[in-house]
Formats: C-alpha cells, structure tokens, sequence
C-alpha cells in the first residue's frame, strides 16, 4: 500500500467526523465525532511516520492520545454540570451564553 | 497482498463504524460503534508498524474513554431524543463540502512535496517500542512531562466539576429524609 491510500483513508474519516460535528445537535454526539476527527488524524501522522522512516509522526499521534483523554475528562465533566443545570444535552440550549 | 487485503477490509469496517456513529440516532450505538472503530483503527497502526501506538490505542480509547463515556451517560437521560432539525440544510451542505475540499487539499499538498528528511529515523532492529522510548524520553521528555501535568490538570478538574452538589450521599440517608430532601428541591425550582 502506499502512503496516498493511508492519507485518503485518514481523509475520509476526518470528513466523517466534520459531517457529524456539522450535523449533530446532541453534545454527546459532538464530542463522539471530535474522537472520530483526533483518530483520523491519527492514522495520518502514522502513516507519514511509516513512510518516511520518520518516528516524529507517531511521537506527535502519542500527544494528540494525550490530548484526547484529557479533552474527555474535561468535556464530560462540563457536559454533566450542564445536564444538571438545565436538564438537556441539546446544543440549542447553549445559545443562551450569547450575551 | 496481505497488507492490501486487511487495509481494505479494516478501512471499510472502520468506515462503516464511524458513519453509524455519526448518523444514528442512539446514543448507546453511538458510544458501541465508536468503540469498534478504534479498535479497527488500532489495526491500521498495526499494519504501519507502529505496533505501541497501537497498543495505546487499544488500551487509552477503547479502554479509557470509552469507558468514561459509558460512565458519564450514567449522570444524564441520554437516551432522550434530541432534535436536530437543522434550519438551513442547503448551507450546511456548502460548508461540509468546503470543508471536505480544503480538507483534502491539505491531504495532498505535502505529497506534492514529498522531500522530507528524517530527523529520527526509524531502528528496524531495535523493534517499534525501544524506538519510541528512546526518541520519547530523549528528545520529548519536555512534552511528556507537560502531558503528564495536563493529564492531571484534566483529571482534577473533571472530578470537581462532575463532583459539584454532590455532597450529600443518598445511600447513607434514610428513605423519609430522602423524600424530605427532594420535596425541598421540587420546592426550590418552582420558586
């Protein structure tokens, strides 16, 4: 395989994951396709690290792994406080940070 | 021809995952198909001989998030029904369409490059993890050690904020102080 077959792969997933955070209004969901966006771009710095006999690629995957866990440790924690606040997990409902 | 068989078997499966996760309405087959596409996307860090990433995939998301995931759609109704009637669908599709484009365009333009150098290169005889170590705790300690405070920065601050009013403990109640205590809340919100 080559690495444009990766990249394309990567690709697809990446837009997967922008359709699902352009699309959804069910902040579960949104933070389900930033996962599917941090993974796609995962395969893409793994590839690139494959064919370019590059470890950087796979040292910069192992910090965005990083970044992922602590986003979700946050997100959820802030999800859960807004849940109690306004017992909804629609979007909409942000609207009313809008000064 | 492996490589080719299991690159197209693991990409359609992953693709098929994550597009259930995306367009379906259940939050439950969201978090499981989420869940079976990382580990279809540990593969593919297999397949590039990445074989710790791989590893860390397995183990952080689909152990560790996941799981968090699951763990946190405990705290609310997830399974009601949110509506997501979008007004203007016509401009949502130019926007994704945009986005796709650029997307790609940002895909292909270092493949038109394509004379990169190798800072560190990869050992074939060392084997994928000492590799990683190495480069790891030579030339990124400063990043691991800054991750590793993130980490905890993360952790700490979702514990207090998943944590707030949680300061009375419903099981060590009895069952008329519980009803005394939600007759108090109900009261509340209607003021």
């Amino acid at each position: 395989m080559s690495i444009n077959a990766y990249l394309i792969l990567s690709a697809v997933l990446f837009i997967i994951g922008v359709v699902g955070v352009i699309r959804r209004k069910n902040l579960l969901m949104l933070f389900f396709s930033t996962e599917i966006m941090l993974n796609a771009v995962n395969v893409g710095f793994a590839a690139i690290s494959r064919f370019h006999g590059d470890l950087t690629g796979q040292m910069f995957a192992f910090f965005i792994v990083a970044i992922a866990a602590s986003e979700v440790a946050v997100g959820l924690g802030l999800l859960i406080l807004w849940y109690k606040k306004r017992g909804s997990i629609n979007l909409d409902t942000l609207q009313s940070m809008k000064g | 021809m492996f490589e080719i068989i299991a690159f197209y078997l693991f990409s359609i499966l992953t693709i098929v995952m994550f597009c259930i996760t995306v367009f379906t309405n259940n939050p439950l087959y969201a978090l499981s198909s989420l869940a079976a596409g990382m580990i279809f996307i540990s593969a593919f860090f297999f397949l590039l001989d990445a074989e710790f990433l791989g590893a860390v995939q397995i183990v952080v998301y689909t152990g560790a998030v996941m799981a968090l995931y699951a763990f946190g759609m405990m705290f609310f109704d997830a399974l009601s029904i949110v509506k997501e009637k979008i007004n203007n669908p016509r401009l949502v599709f130019l926007l994704s369409g945009i986005s796709a484009l650029i997307i790609v365009l940002i895909f292909v333009a270092p493949i038109a490059s394509g004379n990169i150098e190798a800072q560190y290169p990869v050992h074939p005889q060392w084997g994928n993890s000492q590799d990683v170590g190495v480069v790891l705790f030579t030339k990124y300690l400063i990043p691991f050690e800054v991750a590793a405070v993130m980490l905890l920065v993360a952790m700490i601050g979702g514990i207090i904020l998943a944590g707030k009013k949680m300061d009375i403990s419903y099981s060590e109640l009895s069952e008329e102080e519980i009803d005394a205590l939600e007759a108090q809340t109900v009261e509340k919100d209607e003021k």
